[in-house]
């Protein structure tokens, strides 16, 4: 969203204004100057961006190449290369499909709920209420905050079959509860609940900002010209809104292709696989079974699902705003 | 929304009358939507009080007959709470200074210095927020074990000590400082250092404080890093700790009591702070779009 206007202003800045007191000579130093403490200043960020992120993350496309395991942790030279064998192997690992058709489902399922649940609440909160509106926002937005694990703790017992929350509700109407998490059917549409009530907050937030930034003319002159509030929600809202759906979804989609806490905490990956995602799946291979090469390549198929997925979006929903 | 529709537009009537037809309604919808989000924590606020039976009774029993602290007792003579409290918070407090010096730094070179390779380096930020963290775990791991800082807080503070996000924001807020404030500075030859840390930073504090919360947050949050980086018990931090004790049946040994205790006591300190600073929360969403 802010990329582009971000470039853009870049470009536009003009040079650093020389005072008309100031002769050729003191602009030039103070270009040097700048020159100087711009590079000093960028500095500690770039050291640490480069021993801790790049250097890692082309460290990640060499492994991946290579059988790097257990004895390379402290001999890494000693990992031999084996060209594309780790890719190859993925593509006929049931267990990676799996993983990958897990989180597939995960995104296809968890996205367009996420926002939009998020876009239904940021509309009623836009609506009329005006005393009561951060208490809604905060309520709505506190899970966002609070630590995954703790919270995935919880929801566990939330639909623990016995004594949870959920099985509650049931034996007061006199029905049993199924074991949500115990089910190969009922484990990931769980995980997927949860996700969506833990991840509504910020597409709310996005979109009030989105709402907001709606001009009151528009409105105005809509409800002027006799429109409903359907006609005005589909016809001025809705592609007003288009910059913000983009983001929301964009963002959302990352966040649930990566998705390893709660399968982690909640499921540990099972019943027989059925919660087992790509960074689950990855996390296991690298540091329980210290297969670090053939984790390298699963993590940058990922890594290029992500990409592709992204640029896709920005591409289908950018051509429906023309 | 389609509760107005059949309400006749008044062309007149200014906006608020007209729509207060359907305030009731938005109302109950909102109250049941925040029923259900806060649902889970009622449940583990509540059920973190409740006695061994009456967490397992059926038909369950929704609020305690006599609140008891058991469960947390016997949660923290099983699990060092305190230890692990001390070591989320060093490793936060460390990485969220980090974060505000170095950040600002290169968000100040970004925003207010004319260097070159500014844009490429603007660019490379950026490039920096897309990329998932997934992707850096297992040579991070490889070189956090040769260089033997695993179990050591440099191992879990280094690699988030300066975040890309906190660049692009102090970026956005550095920019909104006037050109003619720090040319006339300049002018009576003040050095780069000294407008930056007593000119701009002073200038930027609701930025800092933004960026604090988030980055306090997310670091009091994360979970792989600390999970990956940390073999030896007593470097765990509070989600790491948690998570070891849930998913161990020998630990917890099924007891939801110890875990809606532990839960809570993990949840609680991050609602407080949130609910005290909540305007910082979705100023920050809004203005820099990042969770």
């Amino acid at each position: 969203m802010s990329t582009t206007t971000e470039k853009a202003a870049v470009r536009q800045d003009p040079p650093p204004r020389a005072t008309a007191s100031a002769g050729r000579k003191s602009r030039k130093q103070s270009m040097g100057v700048q020159n100087a403490a711009g590079w000093l200043f960028s500095t500690p960020f770039l050291v640490l961006f480069t021993v801790f992120m790049a250097f890692p993350i082309l460290a990640t496309l060499v492994m991946s190449f290579t059988d790097f395991g257990l004895r390379n942790v402290t001999r890494p030279w000693e990992a031999d290369f084996i060209g594309f064998e780790n890719y190859v192997k993925l593509f006929g690992d049931e267990k990676f499909l799996k993983s990958l058709f897990n989180t597939g489902y995960f995104v296809v399922v968890g996205v367009p709920l996420t926002i939009a649940i998020g876009l239904v609440t940021a509309v009623l909160l836009n609506n009329g209420i005006d005393r009561a509106r951060t208490f809604f926002r905060v309520g709505f937005y506190a899970p966002v905050v609070t630590t995954i694990v703790a919270v995935a703790v919880v929801w566990r017992f939330v639909l623990d079959p016995s004594d949870g929350l959920i099985a509650g509700l049931f034996s007061e109407v006199g029905w049993t509860a199924p074991d949500f998490l115990g089910s190969e059917t009922l484990a990931m549409p769980s995980l997927i609940v949860m996700a969506v009530w833990r991840n509504v907050g910020t597409v709310m937030v996005l979109f009030i900002a989105g709402l907001q930034a709606v001009p009151t003319e528009v409105r105005e002159a809509a409800k002027l010209d006799g429109a409903s509030v359907w006609q005005e929600f589909r016809g001025i809202t809705v592609p007003l809104l288009r910059p913000t759906v983009l983001y929301a979804t964009v963002i959302t989609t990352i966040g649930y292709l990566n998705v390893f806490e709660e399968p982690f905490v909640m499921t540990q990956g099972g019943p027989s696989d059925s919660t087992l995602t790509v960074s689950l799946n990855m996390y296991r291979e690298g540091f329980n079974f210290f297969h670090m090469g053939y984790a390298s390549a699963m993590a940058y198929v990922l890594f290029v699902v992500i990409m592709g997925i992204t640029v896709l979006q920005l591409r289908l929903l950018k051509d429906n705003t023309k | 929304m389609s509760a107005n529709s059949s309400h006749a537009p008044a062309a007149r009537t200014p906006a608020p009358k007209r729509r207060s037809a359907s305030r009731p309604l938005v109302y109950i919808l909102l109250s049941l939507g925040l029923l259900v989000m806060s649902a889970p924590f009622l449940w583990m606020g509540l059920s973190a009080f409740k006695t061994q039976s009456e967490l397992s009774a059926s038909p369950p029993v929704w609020i305690p007959t006599e609140w008891t602290l058991t469960n947390f007792r016997q949660l923290l003579d099983k699990l060092d709470l305190p230890l692990y409290f001390m070591n989320s918070v060093i490793v936060a407090v460390l990485v969220t200074v980090s974060n505000l010096v170095f950040c600002s730094m290169l968000g100040y070179a970004l925003a207010k210095l004319n260097f070159v390779g500014r844009n490429k380096l603007f660019g490379l930020v950026l490039g920096a927020l897309m990329v998932p963290g997934n992707l850096m775990l297992l040579p991070l791991f490889v070189l956090m074990s040769k260089l033997r800082l695993i179990d050591s807080y440099a191992g879990l503070v280094l690699p988030f000590a300066a975040g890309a996000f906190g660049v692009f924001l102090m970026r956005q807020f550095m920019q909104s400082i006037p050109d003619e404030l720090l040319e006339a500075a300049r002018m009576d030859g003040a050095s780069e250092w000294y407008i930056f840390w007593r000119i701009v930073m002073p200038l930027v504090k609701p930025a800092l404080a933004t960026l604090s919360i988030f980055t306090f947050l997310g670091s009091w949050n994360n979970f792989v890093w600390p999970l990956i980086a940390t073999n030896d018990p007593d470097k765990y931090t509070l989600p790491v700790a948690l998570a070891t004790f849930a998913t161990d049946p020998n630990k917890a040994g099924g007891s939801n009591g110890m875990l809606m205790a532990g839960a809570f006591l993990v949840v609680l300190p991050v609602l407080v702070l949130f609910i005290a600073l909540q305007r910082h929360f979705t100023q920050g969403i809004a203005t820099a779009g990042l969770k």
